[in-house]
């Protein structure tokens, strides 16, 4: 017999009688009815190493890049900022060629205010290892799309299909040396949250 | 890289125990970590629904795995994903072999699997003439000195920074005496990197793997398992039967307690989902059962197979604070490791369960309730009616057996003991008696409760 009937037999044998699932009661707003998320979501970003800048329109999202002292190469997956930044494509650039960018500028989908997170997937992304590979991090995001915590979120992803997809929060950190935190470990040493807001 | 070792836990712990200092240290650092658990878990009203809700998801798991894993593998053959079955860590150990001869590589990267940990994956590859280099920081520092993670989520944290300055200056050619944390994670990250894109197959262990949709989560700080699996041509996945969740949005409950339970932290900075291959590239999953199904058999003991190995249980025991990881002789250490353990080998690790006060604090703190301190007493007795307890224990439950059952002996017992803590505490304060190691004894009361009792029984009744 195979490893894989073998094994799924002996777990058949020994589990327990079937239990069911529990009833999943999370309601949205639940906690945070009072408080307005762009404001939530500023402050985990905020506590886990992150920043977050609430403009009101695109435009200001395009200005405040604009703005920016972007170093040698910036690259971008947001059709609207093809003219400021190299734009990038899956299919077009291979992933080890990204690793000379300092700044890439990409859209998410949905942003987390209980922690801080944004929910990025493949589509969005080009190329897998950009978000990681990149010095810094810029994500944009809809006002609209924070949702209070985690179980929103996931009610918002649904049922989708992706390759890859990954909550992103904050820059990439380690605290494995005595515990001293220390920002920029493998991935982007900090990260910025455009909030627009219309 | 495991120690092999035929000593127990008390003899480890009395190594780690000789540098008071570090000692001191280790114990502050990880109950600074509890805090920082307590304080964010305070947070969320709904903390203890979150940890009902993933106690009784996994139960249902458990109660259902068989075809929780046969959906798994359906959905992720059907999304281009090769899956494997191993029975026991050699089979996996083969089968990551094998996926690495076929692609012609010889040098791969990976990132924190404790699976792979307790497999010996990495010994068994370099036996057979393969690199494998290991890309979490605290990982890699372990494997710079040979040793073992001491922590599944802090595997350096015996180590002190000048000790890790001194192997990069070793290994990685930073000047000698810089200890600066700062300058030594940029070190490792130029050093990484370098790695990352040049390897061409990567390994990664597996948080979470959804049956619904045949895709897996993990989740990293550092974002070095994207790194490797992103940059290379195969992406492998080790994970044990235990990973399973049902449902995508079970995720939900599982991130908000995994990492506040862990570090105190909200969430990890990156949790990814892995779902298809990159076109072109190529991505396995290795499910391994290596004596999981056994421990599903065993009523008492199989909730230990809901951990989601956040080291909870770890930073918050004041025996594990005091002992270090490398006490416990295995790849998982603290209380959770002493009911995984002895599943996997009676004998070897019979002394594991014993290295506990039984204080319930591991229970307490749990993200999925597992009653860890009530498997840990279970073990206890499963040793002892199977001989496999150390002579000395035996011994001393023998007299305690003999004293406790006689009134006359335990009365005579107590005497002595004050009268050699009053008039001769060299007798005891001595290397000979293991309890004197790291404590100091007390000072003996100048009678036993009996003898003021039937000194006083009498005036109690005047008085009233």
């Amino acid at each position: 017999m195979s490893s894989r009937e073998n094994i799924l037999n002996v777990v058949k044998a020994s589990q327990p009688d079937y239990a069911p699932l529990p009833h999943m009661d999370y309601p949205a707003n639940k906690n945070t009815g009072e408080v307005n998320l762009q404001e939530k979501f500023a402050a985990s970003l905020t506590a886990i190493g992150g920043k977050a800048e609430i403009v009101s329109t695109m435009q200001d999202a395009r200005d405040y890049i604009q703005k920016l002292d972007k170093g040698k190469r910036s690259v971008t997956t947001v059709p609207m900022l093809n003219d400021l930044l190299e734009p990038i494509s899956s299919g077009l650039t291979p992933a080890q060629s990204l690793q000379d960018v300092d700044y890439a500028v990409i859209e998410a989908g949905i942003a987390v205010a209980e922690n801080g997170a944004v929910w990025v997937t493949e589509e969005g992304l080009g190329i897998r290892v950009l978000p990681f590979i990149c010095q810094h991090l810029i994500a944009i995001i809809r006002v609209e799309n924070i949702v209070p915590d985690m179980h929103q979120a996931y009610e918002m992803i649904g049922g989708r299909q992706y390759g890859f997809a990954t909550f992103i929060a904050g820059p990439s950190k380690t605290a494995d040396i005595e515990q001293s935190l220390v920002l920029g470990a493998h991935g982007p040493r900090s990260m910025t949250v455009l909030i627009i807001m219309a | 890289m495991m120690m092999k070792t035929e000593a127990e836990h008390a003899e480890l712990a009395q190594d780690f125990n000789k540098d008071e200092e570090r000692v001191n240290w280790h114990d502050e650092t990880l109950w600074w970590l509890r805090q920082k658990r307590d304080r964010i878990a305070h947070q969320i009203p709904e903390w203890e629904q979150l940890r009902e809700t993933a106690s009784t998801i996994k139960g249902n798991v458990l109660s259902n795995l068989s075809a929780y894993l046969t959906q798994f593998e359906e959905k992720a053959i059907a999304n281009g994903v090769t899956v494997h079955w191993a029975a026991d860590g050699a089979e996996h150990n083969n089968i990551v072999l094998e996926i690495l001869k076929s692609h012609g590589v010889t040098r791969m990267v990976k990132s924190k699997s404790m699976l792979t940990e307790e497999c010996h994956l990495n010994e068994f590859l370099e036996q057979q003439g393969l690199e494998v280099i290991d890309s979490d920081l605290g990982e890699r520092i372990v494997q710079l000195a040979k040793e073992a993670p001491s922590h599944i989520v802090l595997p350096c944290i015996h180590k002190k920074k000048e000790e890790i300055g001194e192997l990069f200056h070793q290994y990685l050619g930073t000047p000698e005496g810089n200890a600066d944390p700062q300058f030594l994670t940029e070190t490792a990250r130029q050093h990484l990197r370098e790695v990352f894109l040049t390897r061409k197959a990567a390994l990664t262990g597996v948080n979470f793997a959804i049956a619904e949709t045949g895709e897996f989560v993990v989740c990293t700080n550092e974002g070095n398992a994207d790194m490797g699996a992103h940059l290379a041509d195969v992406h492998i996945a080790s994970m044990g039967i235990e990973k399973i969740i049902p449902e995508r949005k079970h995720l939900g409950v599982f991130l908000r307690l995994l990492t506040r339970s862990a570090t105190g932290q909200p969430i990890t900075t990156y949790s990814s989902h892995f779902m298809k291959p990159n076109p072109g590239k190529e991505m396995h999953i290795v499910i391994v059962d290596n004596g999981r199904s056994v421990q599903l058999g065993r009523a008492d003991f199989r909730n230990s197979l809901k951990c989601i190995r956040c080291g909870a249980c770890m930073n918050t025991c004041p025996v594990y604070r005091r002992s270090g990881g490398h006490s416990y002789h295995t790849a998982i250490a603290g209380p959770i490791g002493s009911i995984l353990a002895p599943n996997l080998d009676m004998k070897e690790y019979a002394d594991l369960p014993f290295a506990s006060t039984l204080c319930g604090s591991c229970s307490n703190v749990c993200p999925v309730k597992i009653d860890i301190h009530t498997q840990l007493y279970k073990w206890r007795q499963m040793i002892v009616q199977n001989g496999y307890t150390t002579t000395t224990k035996k011994t001393g439950m023998k007299i305690m057996n003999t004293v406790l059952s006689s009134p006359g002996a335990y009365r005579l017992g107590g005497k002595a003991g004050r009268a050699v803590l009053k008039y001769a505490p060299f007798m005891v304060n001595n290397k000979l008696n293991p309890w004197y190691k790291q404590r100091d004894m007390p000072n003996p009361p100048k009678e036993s409760f009996g003898e003021w009792y039937s000194k006083n029984k009498g005036e109690g009744k005047d008085k009233a």
